[in-house]
Parts: C-alpha cells; structure tokens; sequence
C-alpha cells in the first residue's frame, strides 16, 4: 500500500497495517505523540487496532516540552 | 493588499485563547495585541521567577508576580484599552471549555510535552472547529532552518518537533521569541486568510 506520512508518500508490504505498526516499523520513539488518520484523532489507546489503508494521510507528530 | 486599519479592523472582531504564559504565551499574547486582535483570554498558574527572564516578556522587578497579573500591566502599557481576560488557573480538561469555547483560534503555549498532549487531544475532540497553533520543539539554537509549521485539519503545529528542553539543551530567547511569533503570524493566517 502507498500512504502519506508526515506529507511524504510512503510504501509498504502490507495491504494494511496499524498505527502502532507503521510507528515501530519507521522507529517513531518519541514518548509524547499527536496521530491524526485522515484529520481524525487517533487516541493512544487505539494505536493497535487504528488501521491503515492504501490512500490514507497518516499524521503523527513529536510532542517535546519546551515553552 | 490590505492597509493595516482594514486588518486591524478584523482582527479587533476576534478573541484568541493563550494556554500558558510562559516563553511562547507571553511572547505570542505580545505580538496578537501590536497587530491589534481584539480579546485576549490567558491562562496560568505560575509566578514570575528570576529563571524566567532569559526568554519570557516579564521584567526583573516583576519577580514573585502572578504571571497573568504581570503579563496583563505589560500588556496595558503596549495598549491601555486592550480587551484582556486573565485566569490565574492550571489549564485541566475540566476547565478548558470554560476558558475557551468562545475563543476564534486558541493558542498552545504550555511548557511540557504532556499537557501539550492534553490540551491538543481536549481541544481536537471536543472543539474540532476551534483551529489550535500548538508548539513543540524550541531549545537551544542553531538549526533555526528546521523550524516548520505541520498542518492537520484544525491543528497547526510550530517548531522543529524535536529539540526538547533540558538541563543541557536549555530554551533560548531567540528561538523561543521565533516559534512563539511564528504562533502569531500562524493565527493571523488563520483569521485574514493566506495570502502572500
């Protein structure tokens, strides 16, 4: 499948694959991170069964203190 | 092109929400008041501290003020009428629709990574029309060429996402000073429209 991720299209293998997948697959280890799926929120909670498909905009950004 | 009394004479229809008044919120509220918006509505629950100084718009004999108290005789003096609604409160899911549901666009301006990460999961969730400019990633200096703006939907976010404060990487005036204005000028982009 081909997606969007941060804005840069990117392919994979699979014909879908989870949040929590893609994250470990692109090393995303950030402990404090905002996942939007198509402009919609994806909670923490829901990083495992979120799935995403070909065509999809995947968002997710590094939240670090600092203010 | 818009002359700036037409510019003015929009933004001063509109109230903006600031979530923290430390080195972004009181840089940002500083910059959203010069270009004239019309309310501002501040929350915090700190105090002035000599630590503060090396970035935050607060003055040494302000030291052990309430930083809302501070923020809004510092921003009187930049414009004696201004319209001002300070909360000397900790920002909680609890009280965040309170504070701003009326708001046109609030401002993230909080100093840890988890209560950035409350306000943005709050605000997305409950007030999805409200368009939040969040920030993350500000310390130290150099690589100011990082420096972005990400767009999702109604959530913009400012910084590098990933220079994180700390004991060796400490927040900087110049680069705090950039991404807080880089909030300001996100929201005017928000409230005149892109263009330019």
């Amino acid at each position: 499948m081909k997606i969007m991720l941060n804005n840069r299209e990117e392919q994979f293998d699979a014909q879908t694959l989870t949040v929590a997948q893609i994250m470990e697959i692109k090393s995303f280890t950030f402990r404090m991170l905002v996942v939007r799926l198509n402009d919609t929120l994806v909670k923490k909670e829901d990083y495992s069964t979120a799935s995403v498909k070909d065509g999809d905009d995947l968002k997710i950004i590094h939240l670090v203190s600092g203010g | 092109m818009s002359s700036f009394n037409q510019i003015r004479a929009i933004l001063s229809q509109k109230t903006i929400g600031i979530a923290g008044a430390g080195g972004l919120g009181s840089n940002c509220a500083v910059s959203l008041l010069r270009s004239g918006v019309g309310k501002l509505i501040i929350a915090d629950f700190d105090v002035v501290s000599d630590a503060n100084l090396n970035r935050q718009f607060y003055f040494h004999d302000q030291i052990g003020e309430r930083k809302v108290d501070a923020l809004r005789d510092n921003l009187l003096r930049i414009c004696p009428f201004a319209s001002l609604q300070m909360h000397n409160i900790k920002v909680t899911p609890q009280n965040i629709s309170l504070l701003f549901s009326t708001c046109d666009v609030v401002v993230e301006a909080f100093d840890l990574a988890d209560q950035k990460q409350m306000l943005i999961e709050y605000m997305l969730t409950n007030h999805p029309e409200i368009p939040l400019v969040a920030a993350s990633g500000l310390a130290g200096w150099g690589g100011t060429e990082m420096l972005r703006i990400q767009r999702s939907g109604s959530l913009y976010i400012c910084g590098d996402e990933s220079s994180e404060v700390s004991d060796e990487n400490p927040p900087l005036a110049p680069k705090v000073n950039i991404v807080s204005n880089l909030q300001a000028d996100t929201v005017l982009g928000i409230l005149l429209g892109d263009k330019q």
